[in-house]
């Protein structure tokens, strides 16, 4: 018996020998495969480990959210591309560290009522050392409206004479309102008087672009690195699609002392949260944005938490279509009187940052002299259920029902609309015995429903494209697109007119303070909050600007503290 | 005889991918919403501009023929929010990194299954046995996102730790990069073959061969490796094929968490954007690559099994 055991063991001993032998085989294979691979791969990635702030070679490091989808300025629409563009990119105007408008390209400038004319710049250069004209400039806003090149902003350059007829191919592209007197002169005739021009000039689509330049890439323009053309303050050295972009200060541009760093790196390229803190952490880069879960671990590690206000809006849309109950006036009424914007965000989104919506003009705005919201206060909304279900009963003797159908909420599938139509859902039901069927759809599905009006109450938001109140007052207007739901209100499209219309800005901020008015009485919406950004920044950088709009962050006037 | 086996395999493989393609472009193209819609509505005029520059104003069957037409011409078109690149050079730039990635994972996984299932089955019931067991249950039950979240966050606690960087928390482009990434993708895989191996494994050691191998009085290390290793092996084998689609395809994850610029990213956002040319060229790709393997496996079966006739 004895005799077999042995036998066993033996077996079992040498049978975990060759175990054994077939490991460390296993791994010295695994080895020489991983510096094969190694060696392919440092093609296609982000190559060596820096850190997220480098004093000795003036490098920052950061993260991108996703591989910049664009960045041929008169076609790009998106944040990431907006970003980019802003470091390597240059219009007429900019906007400086103090978010206030100041000279780019242009030295100086005059807008009147009817037209506005720059003066560039001498020095004004791109990457290749010639000098940008205001051929340049008539070049690239001629393609911005050109229909042929398809641009979804185009619409931002509807101020220029002709543009808009241009687009919807009314009209040669060369009829558009512009023109070079000579290489230093822009002159631009407008469409009506727009006060706020000056501002659209530092937008990204008003960027130059040069003709003989454009030519030379057939049609692969901004396709890679060496497929743009630079006139800001960086130029992107390196681009691997989808995992690097690398910027390097850029020797040619006119105000090079105000660049303090020589790189701005962006070897990483993600979407998760977690990822930008764990690599934040790590130090390997300088900036990062928190999410909910992710505020107790930024205070466990005793960073200094920054708040940021993104500018954006977020409210609930009712649709006014034919035949929908939402077009009752004591209906809306009644749901307006029982939600409450302070308690959807303190005390079920929670997230530090929000601010309870009290209207569609969000407080960053600037009015006449002051902030807008403090010239034009919005009426206080009192959240008062009683009332609430007086209106609904007056809504349902006005509709001639005996019960209300169920209202259909159209939102999208991110966790703060899921807590927020939640929120709809609970309070409908608690004080008004309504019924909500909450319709969650991903981007793309819930755009075509908004579209086609297949909802009765919709979770929109909107983010401020220039630095003027008309940004969201025209939003409402029956002629805009985006009035998903829409609202047709003679009043208001002729409050609309003369904001757009005029230059004296009184007028037009008394326009945009009745819209607001007409806006919450009429409860057209029920703005919900306006939404803020936690985010911790390497205390060894500073200078980083936040913007509501234009590039956002702005890394153009960092500069590295040693510390 | 084998070559008309493989003849006919690639044959059924590209009816497979027709099939594959016509599928996804009728089932894209009945969900709601379309790849042009974005937050801020455009006007009717660009709207029409933007759908003649990418042919969707044409009617369905014609847009179904032109794309079958470019598909075999090797032309995936244009990316609908990559607004400047070829699906071509997106899957040329990206697939090679998910690949990568995925040989290593599958290298790994495939050894790593075979050691521990061999080393369990061989020491049954013993401690060894119950500790990989153990670690197996939970390396199958884990989603990777999980081990994925958990193997950063160890990377970074670690580089705290020690002062200085071990190995890089995410990103790409070294060998660091790629040690606990390809791990992660393993992982389940491993612990799979490592159950299949034991009871593979198990079932040999107690077969009449092994028996009679023994009774002959070969020696241990023959028994072992000749008879045992190599019989047991052929399940591991066989969902080595499948294996290898799954973790090249299903990386997204890792990709994702360890800021890798693989290709599942693209396949995954695509399918969010409604970016229809990137959706059928990833699919297409993905579905040429897993009925690929799965040929390649059959063929390879018959090299080490000489007792299955390719037919």
């Amino acid at each position: 018996m004895s005799d077999i055991a042995n036998n066993q063991d033996d077996f079992t001993r040498s049978a975990g020998r060759q175990l054994a032998l077939f490991a460390a085989l296993s791994v010295s294979g695994i080895a020489l495969l991983m510096m094969g691979l190694s060696w392919a791969s440092s093609l296609t990635g982000s190559g060596g480990v820096s850190e997220g702030v480098d004093p000795a070679t003036g490098t920052v490091t950061l993260a991108l959210r996703e591989e910049p989808p664009q960045l041929d300025s008169t076609l790009s629409t998106d944040q990431v591309s907006g970003m980019v563009l802003g470091h390597v990119m240059e219009g007429l105007l900019r906007y400086d560290a103090h978010n206030h408008l100041a000279p780019g390209v242009a030295e100086r400038w005059e807008v009147t009522d009817s037209g506005a004319t720059f003066w560039l710049r001498e020095d004004a250069r791109w990457s290749d050392g010639q000098p940008v004209t205001a051929d340049d400039f008539v070049f690239s806003w001629r393609r911005a409206v050109d229909p042929a090149n398809a641009s979804e902003y185009a619409s931002i350059m509807f101020p220029i004479a002709n543009a808009e007829a241009i687009n919807q191919g009314e009209m040669d592209v060369d009829e558009l309102g512009v023109r070079a007197v000579d290489d230093r002169t822009l002159v631009v005739d407008l469409e009506r008087p727009v006060p706020y021009f000056d501002k659209l000039t530092a937008f990204s689509t008003y960027y130059p672009i040069r003709e003989a330049f454009y030519r030379a890439t057939k049609g692969r323009y901004a396709a890679d690195a060496d497929k743009l053309l630079y006139n800001g303050p960086f130029t992107i050295t390196r681009w691997v699609h989808g995992a690097h972009v690398r910027m390097e200060k850029n020797p040619e541009y006119w105000n090079r002392e105000r660049i303090q760093i020589q790189v701005l790196d962006f070897p990483y390229v993600t979407q998760d949260p977690n990822a930008s803190l764990n690599l934040f952490k790590d130090g390997k880069i300088a900036y990062t944005t928190l999410t909910e879960e992710n505020l107790t671990e930024a205070l466990v590690q005793r960073w200094d938490l920054n708040r940021f206000m993104d500018g954006s809006v977020f409210y609930m849309e009712f649709n006014f279509r034919e035949g929908r109950i939402t077009r009752n006036l004591n209906l809306r009424k009644a749901i307006q009187a029982v939600l409450d914007p302070a308690e959807l965000v303190y005390r079920v989104i929670k997230l530090p940052g929000y601010l309870p919506g009290e209207s569609l003009f969000p407080i960053w705005l600037q009015g006449e002299v002051r902030p807008f919201r403090q010239e034009y206060p919005p009426p206080p909304r009192i959240t008062d259920p009683e009332r609430g279900r007086d209106y609904l009963e007056q809504a349902r003797r006005e509709l001639g029902l005996d019960e209300f159908p169920p209202l259909v909420l159209l939102t999208g599938d991110s966790p703060i609309s899921n807590k927020q139509a939640e929120y709809y859902q609970e309070t409908l039901n608690r004080e008004l015995g309504l019924e909500v069927r909450i319709d969650r759809q991903i981007f793309k599905q819930r755009l075509a429903k908004m579209t086609a009006g297949d909802f009765d109450m919709v979770m929109a938001g909107w983010g401020p494209d220039f630095d003027d109140p008309l940004t969201f007052g025209d939003l409402f207007a029956s002629w805009n697109l985006n009035n998903r739901g829409r609202y047709s209100n003679p009043e208001l499209d002729s409050l609309v007119r003369v904001a757009q219309n005029t230059t004296d800005q009184r007028v037009r901020m008394e326009a945009f303070g009745e819209i607001q008015r007409i806006l919450l009485e009429n409860a057209v919406i029920l703005p919900d909050y306006e939404r803020g950004l936690v985010y911790v920044v390497d205390p060894q950088l500073k200078g980083m600007v936040r913007r509501v709009v234009g590039p956002d962050p702005d890394l153009t006037n960092v500069r590295i503290v040693e510390g | 005889m084998m070559w008309r086996y493989t003849v006919r395999r690639l044959i059924q493989g590209v009816i497979t991918i027709w099939f594959i393609a016509t599928a996804t472009f009728v089932a894209m193209h009945n969900v709601p919403g379309d790849p042009l819609s974005s937050d801020k509505a455009v006007t009717a005029e660009i709207r029409a501009n933007l759908e003649a520059k990418y042919g969707l104003d044409k009617p369905i069957t014609t847009q179904y023929l032109i794309y079958m037409g470019n598909l075999l011409k090797g032309d995936f078109g244009i990316s609908f929010t990559q607004k400047n690149r070829e699906v071509n050079d997106i899957i040329r730039e990206h697939f090679p990194v998910s690949a990568t990635l995925g040989i290593l994972a599958i290298v790994f996984a495939g050894l790593g299954g075979v050691l521990w299932g061999a080393l369990t089955a061989l020491y049954r019931n013993r401690l060894p046995d119950i500790v990989i067991m153990f670690l197996v249950i939970l390396g199958i039950s884990v989603p990777n996102f999980v081990f994925a979240a958990l193997g950063q966050l160890g990377l970074v606690n670690v580089n705290d730790l020690l002062g200085f960087s071990l190995l890089p928390v995410a990103g790409w482009g070294t060998i660091s990069h790629m040690l606990v990434p390809s791990m992660v993708l393993g992982l389940s895989t491993m612990a799979y073959l490592t159950r299949l191996m034991r009871s593979s494994m198990l079932e040999i050691v107690s077969s009449d061969y092994v028996r009679t191998a023994k009774a002959k009085g070969l020696p241990a290390s023959r028994i072992f490796s000749r008879h045992e290793l190599r019989n047991a092996i052929l399940p591991v084998v066989t969902v080595l094929g499948p294996a290898i689609a799954a973790i090249t395809t299903g990386g997204f994850v890792v990709e994702l968490v360890f800021a890798i610029p693989g290709l599942g990213r693209y396949f995954v956002q695509a399918v969010q954007q409604l970016d229809y040319t990137v959706i059928m060229g990833t699919t297409v790709f993905y579905g040429a690559f897993l009925v690929l393997m799965v040929i390649l496996v059959d063929l390879l079966y018959g090299f080490i099994d000489p007792r299955v006739r390719l037919e």
